[in-house]
């Protein structure tokens, strides 16, 4: 947010920093995308990000879920922002997202019973998801309309794309197939371990593994550059 | 009586919360740092899963089936366990202050942890008894208290420990938690 800000300090008037709107931007959809991904970055909702990822129809499923509960949420607080008192902000917030977990959970049963077994208890729990409720708290409860819509996408579609990336990866190596789609020839032994629940703390970690390898590796080409200028100097 | 027993064994051993069912691992990883920490949040969360079991059965069956109104179901078990765990602060803070500084600051963190509210829609989903539905809950808290323990003495010991630069931090975390959950598949065999 301060980032945001700081680009935008020439058009707004200089208010407190934590009640200042932003102007819609494309970094306020890139940011929950990338910059801020609730689960590589921020290390939120981790709970549906292990448990549901076992296949990538689940992992689909269980993202476009919390994105279509994390835009109506944020769209009613952002709407409500000024008629709800500050003491009782956070029962508010609960009781808005409770609502729209209810209805998506009625509307997955509806489409489809076996994703609705697939996903268990953890279409109900979207409702203690931390991303959605820090959403509501940090961003929509001050930001208009239409940038808390843009912000709650990016963000919804930066959890979606987590969970896609764990669950493809342990529906390849676990079963040899993606979205059911069998890849390889039927000699193939599927690595049971990585549907199991171990699996998915393996995939995790070697996907952060990854994330750090590449900023530390970053980070020395840096300094390697700035080494080279400052004794050229 | 040995059935109960086996039911608790069976829910904090095979079917574990945090590494078989995956509820309740943000303070699983937040708050596994060191080991005080975590026993306190074990403790306290051992206290409030149980009580909202108990809550949550009262308020599905003498509430919601009466009434029909499921639908309501999530809406109602988020506030009545936001409700409990308010209430636990108070009597805990009322009866033992020294409790109540061990526990205090991770007692309003539990109204967020997702183990507490997903045994408490279990229990509905599966139409346990009442006893079955304490019993559950206790045994999912004690549980989550053992393994929260066991992670913390090894993260204690991964602080210590030299590990190359890529590893340091989350991925390390994570790996040594897969291993934990690799060796609580062995208890499978216990059923």
């Amino acid at each position: 947010m301060a980032e945001a800000s700081n680009q935008s300090t020439s058009t707004s008037s200089p208010a407190p920093l934590f009640d200042r709107e932003e102007p819609l931007t494309a970094d306020t959809f890139i940011r929950g995308l990338w910059e801020e991904n609730p689960v590589f970055v921020m290390m939120l909702g981790m709970c549906p990000a292990l448990a549901v990822t076992n296949s990538t129809i689940n992992a689909l499923g269980m993202g476009l879920s919390t994105t279509f509960v994390l835009i109506c949420s944020g769209a009613l607080v952002s709407w409500l922002r000024n008629w709800i008192p500050k003491q009782v902000r956070i029962a508010s917030y609960i009781v808005i997202i409770a609502t729209f977990v209810t209805v998506v959970d009625y509307l997955i049963q509806a489409i489809s019973l076996e994703l609705y077994a697939a996903l268990g208890a953890f279409i109900q729990l979207i409702v203690v998801n931390c991303i959605i409720l820090g959403r509501a708290e940090a961003y929509a409860s001050k930001q208009r309309l239409l940038p808390t819509i843009v912000n709650s996408l990016g963000t919804g579609l930066g959890f979606t794309l987590a969970l896609l990336s764990l669950g493809t990866v342990r529906e390849l190596l676990g079963n040899g197939s993606i979205l059911g789609v069998q890849l390889f020839s039927d000699n193939f032994q599927g690595w049971v371990i990585m549907i199991l629940p171990p699996g998915g703390f393996f995939v995790l970690g070697a996907w952060l593994l990854f994330f750090n390898w590449r900023r530390l590796r970053k980070e020395r080409r840096m300094t390697e550059q700035t080494g080279v200028i400052a004794n050229a100097v | 009586m040995g059935e109960y027993l086996m039911l608790i064994l069976a829910t904090a051993l095979v079917n574990n919360v945090v590494l078989v069912k995956f509820l309740g691992l943000c303070p699983f990883m937040g708050v596994s740092g060191k080991l005080d920490s975590a026993l306190g949040m074990g403790l306290a969360t051992t206290f409030v899963l149980t009580l909202a079991s108990v809550a949550g059965w009262l308020l599905e069956h003498l509430v919601l089936a009466p009434l029909d109104i499921g639908f309501l179901r999530i809406l109602t078990f988020i506030l009545v366990i936001a409700a409990v765990v308010q209430f636990t602060e108070m009597v805990v803070r009322k009866i033992s202050p020294t409790l109540y500084q061990v526990l205090g600051i991770y007692l309003p963190l539990i109204t967020t942890n997702c183990a507490v509210l997903g045994v408490a829609l279990l229990n509905a989903q599966e139409e346990n008894g009442f006893l079955e539905s304490v019993l559950y809950g206790m045994g999912s808290a004690l549980g989550f208290t053992l393994v929260m323990v066991l992670f913390a003495g090894m993260r204690e010991r991964l602080a210590l420990a030299q590990v190359p630069a890529a590893f340091a931090g989350a991925p390390i975390a994570f790996i040594a938690a897969g291993l934990l959950s690799l060796a609580f598949m062995g208890f499978a065999g216990l059923a």
